[in-house]
């Protein structure tokens, strides 16, 4: 549906057993916007981006992403998640594993654009190495061209900077800016909010299954942190 | 259909290159044999009455080990959460693992059974034909049951233990006309396994059915 927002979530609800882990989130995301959503351990984030991926449902609330309510193959296209774990077969080499869901999302001219990612992500020498072999870092780098091998519009990275070295912090940053700038949408989670301040749009706090505190556009990282300490403090008193 | 044959690839792919299912299968599938063929100690003239049992338990037993391993590699590293996120209906994914337990209950049975033949002084070539399709049938039913309960174990903390616990009590009537059908084909031919080979495929019918549409309920969250 043009004209909708890219993520419509309306007082989202999940438990696991009897702990609750979201209680009533609101979020509304516009098309080019990057969002950082912060918030400590346990306060929700990999819960809400796997809800937002498609792969969880919500037991309450109503999440619209493009304006369709039905995770349809369709909208599964439009979206690309980086999740804490790669998502890769560690017994398949990087360029297998990305041909691989190449195949599975029907990328037209799979082989370059395999390619093309490999190089993005700083791969080629690694390409024909199994995935059991990489490093850290490399399996991040990986698993961030699986997410984008289909051209999401939609880009949900919960830690994508976790494992990453400086020129790896910058590659993404500049990436997820170049997306952003192509009117593509970013949500990530993040504990470093040094990295993700230079990118983000807009800043959420997560706390306690609900979001405690959003800021809308740019902001320094010092302004950040101030304010995402203040709204933990806050709900805990 | 596309998404299916990319996971059966991904799937042979990865058993080529490991070669953890077949080489473990085998191994079990010829101890077994062994172990049974000791076991029983039956004379020659008798020992080939206890090839339709002693294959298929065998197939059983082999068969759970092959399809335990498909879904540990969908585990490591939340691979099926990735399966998952991807435009791929559940039930192709479920076709994909399907075959790929098919083509390794095969290739097992390509060794075992000719063994079974050496060990139990049966001639199994003069039925060869009869018997590949008895094969065929009961490795369709095992599959399409199997597939879907490894989706479900692998879901729980005790994976290895429930899933026997899961799907042996089911594959009783498969196992009970798979034997029944092996028996009369042994004993000449189609016409005294008709009544197996017909439960087998009601057996097939129903469980890949149900598997097709099931399986998008048992994988997601």
């Amino acid at each position: 549906m043009e004209g909708a927002p890219v993520v419509r979530a309306e007082g989202l609800v999940r438990a696991f057993g009897d702990t609750p882990v979201l209680a009533g989130v609101d979020l509304r995301v516009e098309a080019g916007e990057v969002v950082a959503l912060l918030g400590p351990n346990g306060a929700g984030k990999t819960t809400l981006m796997r809800i937002l991926a498609l792969l969880l449902r919500p037991e309450d609330g109503r999440l619209t992403l493009f304006g369709a309510a039905t995770a349809t193959p369709a909208l599964r296209r439009r979206v690309g998640y980086v999740a804490h774990e790669s998502f890769c077969y560690p017994d398949l080499t990087g360029a297998e594993n990305l041909a691989f869901y190449a195949r599975l999302f029907d990328v037209p001219q799979a082989p370059a654009r395999v390619a093309e990612l490999l190089a993005w992500a700083g791969l080629e020498a690694a390409a024909r190495r199994q995935v059991r072999t990489y490093s850290r870092g490399m399996a991040q780098r990986l698993a961030l061209a699986r997410a984008l091998v289909h051209r999401p519009d939609l880009l949900l990275l919960d830690e994508p900077f976790s494992g990453l070295d400086a020129g790896g912090v910058m590659a993404l940053q500049a990436r997820l800016t170049e997306l952003a700038a192509a009117g593509h949408t970013v949500v990530l989670t993040t504990h470093d909010i040094e990295r993700a301040a230079p990118i983000a749009t807009r800043f959420a706090v997560l706390h306690r299954g609900r979001l405690a505190w959003v800021h809308e556009g740019r902001a320094p990282a010092v302004v950040v942190v101030e304010a995402y300490a203040a709204a933990v403090a806050a709900r805990r008193a | 259909m596309r998404g299916a044959l990319a996971i059966l690839a991904k799937d042979l792919r990865i058993e080529w290159r490991t070669r953890e299912s077949v080489s473990s299968m085998l191994v079990l599938g010829v101890l077994l044999l062994v172990v049974f063929a000791i076991a029983h100690d039956a004379p020659p003239d008798e020992a080939p009455a206890l090839v339709p049992p002693v294959l298929w338990a065998t197939f059983l037993f082999t068969g759970l080990l092959g399809v335990q391993r498909g879904f540990l590699l969908e585990r490591e590293n939340d691979c099926l959460a990735g399966l998952l996120s991807s435009p791929v209906d559940p039930a192709a994914i479920y076709v994909g693992k399907l075959l790929g337990n098919l083509i390794l209950l095969g290739v097992m049975q390509a060794i075992v059974v000719p063994l079974a033949g050496i060990f139990l002084h049966a001639d199994l070539w003069a039925v060869l034909p009869a018997l590949v399709l008895v094969l065929l049938l009961g490795n369709l039913g095992f599959s399409a049951l199997a597939t879907l309960f490894a989706a479900v174990a692998s879901r729980t903390r005790a994976r290895e233990v429930m899933l026997p616990l899961l799907l042996l009590p089911l594959l009783v009537p498969l196992l009970i006309a798979a034997v029944g059908a092996t028996r009369a084909v042994l004993g000449g031919g189609f016409a005294g396994a008709r009544d197996g080979i017909t439960v087998l495929i009601a057996f097939d019918v129903v469980f890949a059915v149900a598997g097709w549409l099931l399986f998008a309920y048992v994988v997601r969250d």
